[in-house]
């Protein structure tokens, strides 16, 4: 089995594509939508918590490539500016994941961006604007 | 046994001194009591960072040829409103001051991404600022426009000066609405979905001289990454409020002005931040020494997280309508657990005043002193006390007539 979190970039061309549909039907591959943003006339942006058989999940990865959907893993996407951060732990209860969390000995606050979806809730409440959505 | 401030100075002099943080004089009383722990040391370092809005800075800009007096005109730094009721050439920016343009709340919940305390950080980290400025014109001062960036090596004089800063203790926030609501402690979720504290507990300043017995005005102390002092005490200093047995207050007490020159400062220590739905603001790193003067200045410092209290007050109902009212009392310790028991429901907390940050202070500050680099002064005089008589009053709002 695998199952990973994934940003899917499509282009403006295959808006108008069932590129989903087809992942579940010819591939198997179940998901689980956690983010997503069109706009018309430009590009999408889909972030998938993406489930399967290992084989099929390749085949399926596979597709979207050949199809022209551009795929970043998602812990790239959410980044922390280490500079900008003063590790006051207002993020930490806003993190609906539990991604942002205090190290009780240095209480410095640590990122798990494995465990980030996304939401970007921590985006707009960090008051130093360190952390920052690169899509 | 007592010491005075004179002989601790001879100490760092001579290299003697025994400086240690917070965090070390709790360990060593412990351990040793009170009692061998005043005998062995002799300063305490104690630090906070967190957002104080009532904050600012004010620079002379030299005079231009020709002159212009922007006294009775207006002055805006990187478009951001800067006050220059002053003489020709004195400008004060605070810490909350927007963008002109800045949208606020009318795109609710606003993110104020730039505003007074961003100009600061600017400032101070050595960028061009754009200063607009527009006068009436006088005879003496006949010019009426000023478009020019300015750098903080060229001006004549810039100083911090905050007229309200290092809290002594401050409030829990909560929402017992069930809607979210943006406050200047933060995003509270609804129905008690989170709880946002703001102080650094144990190592904050004026927690661990509950009765200003050392703390005073005059007090040199660690501002902004550069020396600084006590100015006065500050704005809505409330020294008489309920204290616990140990002599700290249970809710927001004293406050302290403090003054110092922004050209010996670091940006690591002023930083512009934004609180969305609120307002723009400045962060700050503010350290003060603490002279072990007796066994009582030492037994107040080495009070622990958990015995240190404050407050949690719903900030949906209660606060905005200055309604004095606490759902209950908690201590530091539970608060830095992550997690606190409200209403019989498991509350997640949230800071905003840096305890990292604040430790690194108390670092810096006790190797200052460790070094020569730093000595202590005595206070010119005391800040108002709890026996003072001296109340924070609510606005009495009276009609015109």
């Amino acid at each position: 089995m695998t199952s990973k979190k994934i940003v899917l970039h499509f282009p403006h061309s295959l808006l108008d594509q069932p590129i989903v549909y087809k992942l579940v039907k010819d591939f198997n591959l179940s998901f689980n939508i956690l983010k997503a943003h069109v706009t018309p006339n430009e590009e999408g942006v889909l972030i998938l918590e993406l489930n399967g058989d290992d084989a099929d999940y390749e085949k399926g990865i596979k597709y979207l490539e050949n199809s022209g959907v551009k795929i970043q893993p998602l812990s790239q996407d959410i980044v922390r500016n280490e500079k900008k951060c003063t590790d006051c732990g207002l993020c930490v209860p806003i993190c609906p994941v539990g991604a942002l969390v205090v190290d009780p000995q240095t209480r410095k606050v640590i990122f798990y961006d494995d465990k980030c979806i996304a939401c970007e809730l921590c985006i707009k409440v960090c008051p130093t604007h360190a952390m920052e959505a690169h899509f | 046994m007592t010491r005075t401030i004179k002989e601790i100075n001879e100490k760092i002099k001579s290299g003697e001194v025994v400086v240690v943080t917070v965090e070390e004089i709790i360990d060593i009383v412990e351990k040793q009591g009170v009692e061998e722990a005043t005998r062995k040391v002799d300063i305490v370092t104690t630090g906070t960072f967190g957002p104080m809005c009532s904050s600012g800075a004010y620079f002379n800009i030299g005079s231009s040829r020709p002159r212009i007096k922007l006294g009775g005109g207006s002055c805006s730094l990187n478009n951001v409103p800067a006050y220059c009721g002053f003489a020709a050439y004195d400008v004060y920016i605070g810490a909350t001051s927007l963008l002109e343009d800045d949208p606020r709340n009318q795109v609710y919940p606003g993110e104020f991404k730039y505003g007074g305390g961003h100009i600061i950080e600017d400032l101070v980290s050595g960028k061009d600022i754009k200063l607009f400025g527009s006068a009436y014109g006088t005879d003496c001062y006949p010019r009426k426009k000023l478009e020019t960036l300015i750098n903080i090596k060229d001006l004549n004089e810039a100083v911090l000066f905050n007229i309200r800063n290092a809290y002594q203790n401050y409030n829990v926030a909560v929402n017992l609405s069930d809607k979210i609501i943006h406050t200047y402690m933060g995003t509270l979720k609804p129905n008690l979905g989170n709880a946002n504290y703001c102080s650094a507990g144990q190592l904050s300043p004026l927690l661990k001289d509950p009765n200003y017995r050392t703390i005073g005005i005059g007090t040199r102390i660690f501002l902004g990454g550069g020396t600084g002092y006590i100015a006065w005490q500050g704005t809505q200093h409330n020294p008489s409020i309920r204290r616990k047995n140990n002599g700290v207050p249970a809710s927001p007490a004293g406050t302290i002005a403090t003054i110092g020159d922004l050209k010996n400062m670091d940006a690591a220590w002023l930083r512009g931040v934004s609180m969305l739905g609120y307002g723009a603001s400045l962060a700050i790193g503010i350290g003060v020494p603490i002279p072990i003067i007796d066994e009582d200045t030492c037994r107040s410092v080495a009070v622990k997280d958990s015995d240190i209290y404050t407050q949690v007050i719903d900030y949906s109902k209660d606060y905005p309508n200055n309604v004095s009212h606490a759902i209950q009392e908690v201590n530091y310790e539970q608060l830095k657990s992550g997690m606190i028991k409200i209403k019989n429901k498991d509350v997640p907390t949230g800071a905003l005043s840096s305890y990292s940050k604040a430790r690194e202070i108390c670092e810096i500050l006790k190797q200052w002193i460790k070094n020569k680099k730093f000595y202590l002064s005595e206070p010119v005089a005391c800040l108002p006390g709890a026996k003072d008589n001296y109340i924070q009053k609510p606005l009495k709002e009276r009609p015109f007539k």
